[in-house]
């Protein structure tokens, strides 16, 4: 390809980069206990839950940043950040797409996903969370009849708090980690899905995100659970802003499938991964966690990720219920100076549980990325069974693929196999899509979309649109 | 007491020591005592690692951090058993005994022309400055707690200097030797190798010992393979079981150099190896083959590092573990690729055999890459015996135990048919037929390999 015509292509700007102007109800930067009662008081939360978050906050207070990532960024002041943000008129939520301020639904309109349409045509139910509350929730009478619940995680706590009480932080303890302590303490929003014994969830659930408001951090809190022979699908998709300076999203989300429950979680994530030069761009600090406690239960995770400037990321399984299954799908892009540091953790502790990994690393321009996976085995754990796949693709010659699999194994009749690779497109494969008239360009994409068949296959059919475009985006002009 | 106050009353105990024997050693060239010097504070900056430190993460050295370890000047040791120990290899040798060397028990009668193997006390005794260049160039004090330690102790190793096109037929042995002493002993040999350019050797690094022994070793060998020399070098640790053992080994390679190492771990009750190979130089190859077998309550850590530092330099990984009763491995291979470092094949590949409900496998196979052109894959498997296979041995009359122990060393077979040196693989294939369980019917076994082997 043509040096003139690569440079362009790299030069691309963020489509998505554009901000609304809505003005935001903003507490002021810094975080501290009257900050935390602040949001409690704001999202009209029981008192036990202010004691919850308060708890999680001296936690984190004790703790300290992890640094065993394989990333490298300025330390973050997390006094400079605003803790809560949230669009005018919060009291007087709109009912219907009609009550939404106008401006919000131009925002969507500038993504090319019209929330109705999108809504209707797909049959998705769209809990659209814009910045931190939710704006609009639609079917939730469809789901109400199979007696599905769908709301954002502030209603929950109002609502259902002996279900919350039940659930929340069990999967994900208060003091996990230092970016879920922090979540536990300030999270402002989130889903919550709960689908009662038996139900097969009649639509697949949907939250689309937008990051909006200089300076707010993101913290959203999403539990989802499946009692016992229950379904449900649920996907989470992201763009976000171009913004000048980092935005940190710490987000929580738990999953619990009870016996004979299947969860399945898919995320395209797209926010801002930063200028050419690295600047701005969104720090993706997130604690995903799936606890098969039911015998036979399944929980898959499926993510496409192509933004954020920094993405540490591990959706993992515990897999404790008798034939419980994990799943992890992953594509990860990273282009410029993206850094990832992601994978997933299975975690075998009943008999006979299985977990399947694949996990396709693309790395371009100077970005680097790291797949870091755990693979643990009870000794309880008789006949589990583990298969690992993760290749890497190495586009350019300043970029990074590495990866950090751990394997703790304490029982002899288990089975791990682990597989990986780093290669770069062939050049022989490239001939030959060249040599039967396709451009370099199309031979590149349709290789790169050939090595993530694997997990794409595995998106629900409307990802699996957008994911392939989102991935010939990403990597656009930076093959030559 | 609290553990800061414990780990430091532990370092304490080792820096007496180094004291101790710093008052009765004689005149030291102010380098040695600059070094010394610089291991002990670096050792005590650092106090023994815990799990806490990402290399260590599997392996707890309290075991060696709480013993009570001398340092000994006798390298007394029964001529009988010593020879029942060493390997039967025509060879030039070297046998150190906790530490100290033995000139009765080594024999370096005709070494060719070129070709230089001597203690490290000697080596300093004669020329210190030469010494001085290449000791401590691969492994500083930076690298770990226990490389700061061997710096800090420095008195005794191996030294072996290959001028350049010199070929040497007969292995290089290098034997340690651990002693049942009334209290337990502790060592901080040094093997340094300079290979000249185009010369080839093959080195024997032999840990064996009374079964009663319970000592510490802890070893930093230095590997330098100038352009296109060939070393091959055998690591067989068969050290009495309640031996404790901690090596670093540094290789550095320069153009077309190749070097193949055979780690072979059967002894020990707690190891811990670190094998790290800088292909600096194209056309390097660095081989690295590994076995380790561990029972009763065992522990062995093989972490090895192939850094590829310059364009079309080659690794080559094979590493096999096999655990029983309550023994525990870990495996952690890592490939690294520097920017620039195009044109790399890098291949690893690990796989464990338990036989017991209570082993435990910790494996970690990482790759490290910045670099486009390159060809890098690892695979690691874990699991039992292919009961296809037992089941392919039984239709042809074997019965299932003696299947079970055939295909236990054929798992074996893999790494050791790369072995060149005859005694060292039938070594090693009796110690892990001797070494399978009971309940793999050894006698049948034996038996039946005779009777193949009769065919």
């Amino acid at each position: 390809m043509a040096s003139e015509e690569m440079e362009q292509l790299v030069r691309r700007e963020y489509k998505e980069g554009f901000v609304t102007d809505i003005e935001s109800d903003t507490v002021p930067p810094g975080l501290d206990e009257s900050v935390i009662a602040f949001i409690s008081n704001k999202k009209g939360e029981p008192e036990w839950m202010l004691e919850w978050r308060l708890k999680a906050y001296h936690q984190w207070l004790k703790m300290t940043s992890p640094s065993w990532a394989h990333l490298d960024y300025p330390p973050i002041d997390y006094q400079a950040i605003s803790y809560y943000s949230a669009p005018k008129r919060p009291e007087d939520r709109p009912q219907s797409l009609d009550e939404v301020d106008p401006k919000l639904l131009e925002t969507y309109e500038k993504l090319g996903i019209p929330l109705h349409e999108r809504a209707a045509l797909a049959g998705v139910a769209v809990d659209a969370v814009f910045d931190s509350v939710s704006v609009t929730t639609t079917f939730k009478e469809k789901l109400h009849e199979a007696g599905v619940i769908f709301c954002s995680i502030s209603e929950a706590i109002r609502d259902y708090p002996e279900l919350i009480k039940q659930y929340l932080g069990t999967v994900v303890p208060v003091a996990d980690n230092y970016f879920a302590a922090l979540n536990s303490a300030v999270f402002t929003d989130g889903s919550f899905v709960f689908v009662p014994k038996g139900v097969t969830c009649p639509m697949e659930l949907s939250t689309y995100f937008r990051i909006n408001a200089a300076n707010t951090g993101q913290f959203e809190r999403t539990l989802i659970i499946c009692e016992e022979g229950a379904q449900v699908s649920y996907l989470e998709g992201c763009t976000a802003p171009m913004r000048d300076e980092n935005q940190l999203h710490a987000a929580v989300v738990e999953l619990v499938a009870l016996d004979d429950a299947y969860i399945k979680y898919s995320t395209v994530q797209n926010w801002y991964p930063g200028d050419e030069d690295g600047k701005g761009g969104i720090y993706n600090f997130v604690t995903k966690r799936g606890d098969c406690r039911g015998d036979r239960s399944r929980i898959s995770w499926t993510q496409v990720e192509t933004g954020s400037a920094i993405t540490w990321k591990y959706p993992s399984c515990v897999l404790r219920g008798k034939d419980s299954i994990g799943e992890f799908y992953s594509v990860a892009v990273t282009n410029g100076r993206q850094q990832a540091d992601t994978g997933t953790k299975m975690i075998h502790i009943g008999e006979g549980t299985r977990s399947y990994i694949v996990s396709k690393g693309i790395s371009a321009g100077r970005s680097n990325q790291s797949y870091r996976g755990l693979v643990k085995i009870g000794p309880r754990a008789k006949g589990a069974r583990n298969f690992t796949q993760c290749d890497s693709l190495l586009i350019g010659d300043q970029c990074g693929a590495h990866t950090f699999p751990y394997q703790e194994i304490g029982n002899s009749t288990a089975t791990i196999e682990h597989e990986a690779t780093t290669s770069k497109i062939g050049e022989d494969q490239l001939f030959y899509c060249q040599s039967r008239g396709i451009s370099e360009e199309d031979a590149v994409s349709m290789i790169v979309n050939g090595f993530c068949k694997d997990v794409f296959q595995e998106l629900p059919m409307e990802f699996a649109v957008e994911a392939e475009a989102l991935l010939n985006v990403t990597l656009e002009g930076a093959v030559g | 007491m609290s553990d800061v106050e414990r780990q430091s009353s532990e370092v304490k105990a080792f820096l007496d020591r180094l004291a101790e024997r710093n008052v009765n050693r004689g005149q030291e060239p102010t380098w040695i005592a600059a070094r010394r010097q610089a291991g002990a504070a670096r050792f005590e900056a650092l106090g023994f690692p815990t799990r806490r430190d990402e290399a260590w993460k599997y392996t707890d050295v309290r075991a060696i951090a709480r013993g009570d370890f001398v340092l000994t000047d006798s390298a007394e040791f029964s001529p009988a058993s010593a020879a029942a120990l060493t390997l039967p290899i025509e060879a030039y040798r070297l046998t150190f005994v906790d530490g100290i060397f033995s000139p009765a028990l080594s024999d370096l009668a005709e070494l060719p022309r070129g070709v230089a193997v001597l203690p490290l006390s000697q080596a300093l005794a004669e020329n210190h400055e030469a010494v001085g260049g290449p000791l401590g160039r691969l492994t500083g004090v930076e690298f770990s707690p226990f490389s700061a330690l061997n710096t800090a102790f420095v008195e005794e190793g191996a030294v072996v200097r290959l001028a350049p096109g010199s070929v040497v037929e007969k292995p290089i042995v290098v034997q340690f030797l651990s002693r049942a002493n009334a209290q337990p002993v502790m060592s901080h040999p040094r093997i340094l190798v300079e290979a000249g350019s185009r010369s080839q050797a093959t080195l024997i690094e032999h840990h064996v010992g009374e079964s009663e022994a319970a000592n510490f070793t802890n070893l930093v060998a230095e590997l330098m393979l100038d352009r296109g020399a060939i070393l091959t070098h055998y690591k067989l640790q068969e050290s009495p079981l309640a031996d404790l053992h901690v090596a670093s080994i540094h290789v550095e390679q320069n153009r077309d150099s190749r070097y193949t190492s055979f780690n072979l771990n059967l002894g020990g009750g707690l190891v811990r190896n670190d094998l790290i190979s800088e292909l600096n130089g194209e056309g390097a190859e660095a081989n690295f083959y590994g076995l380790f077998y561990g029972q009763g309550r065992q522990h062995i850590d093989n972490h090895t590092l192939a850094n590829h530092n310059a364009p079309r330099t080659f690794s080559n990984e094979n590493y096999k573990g096999i655990l029983d009763d309550r023994a525990r491995g870990v495996f952690n291979g890592k490939v690294v690729v520097k920017r620039d470092s195009q044109k790399i094949e890098g291949s690893q590949s690990n796989a464990n055999l338990l036989l017991s409900d209570r082993a435990e496998i910790d494996a970690k196979p990482e790759l490290e890459i910045y670099a486009d052109d390159v060809k890098c894959s690892h695979g690691t498997t874990t699991g039992q015996l292919d009961e296809e296979a037992v089941y392919a041995l039984r239709t042809r009359g074997i019965d299932e135990q003696t299947a079970r122990g055939l295909l236990t060393l054929a798992f074996a077979g893999e790494v050791m048919e790369q072995v060149e040196l005859d005694a060292v693989a039938e070594r090693v294939e009796l110690a892990v037929a001797g070494k399978l369980p009971e309940r793999f019917n050894l006698a049948g076994l034996v038996e039946a390999a005779m009777a193949l082997h009769d065919e």
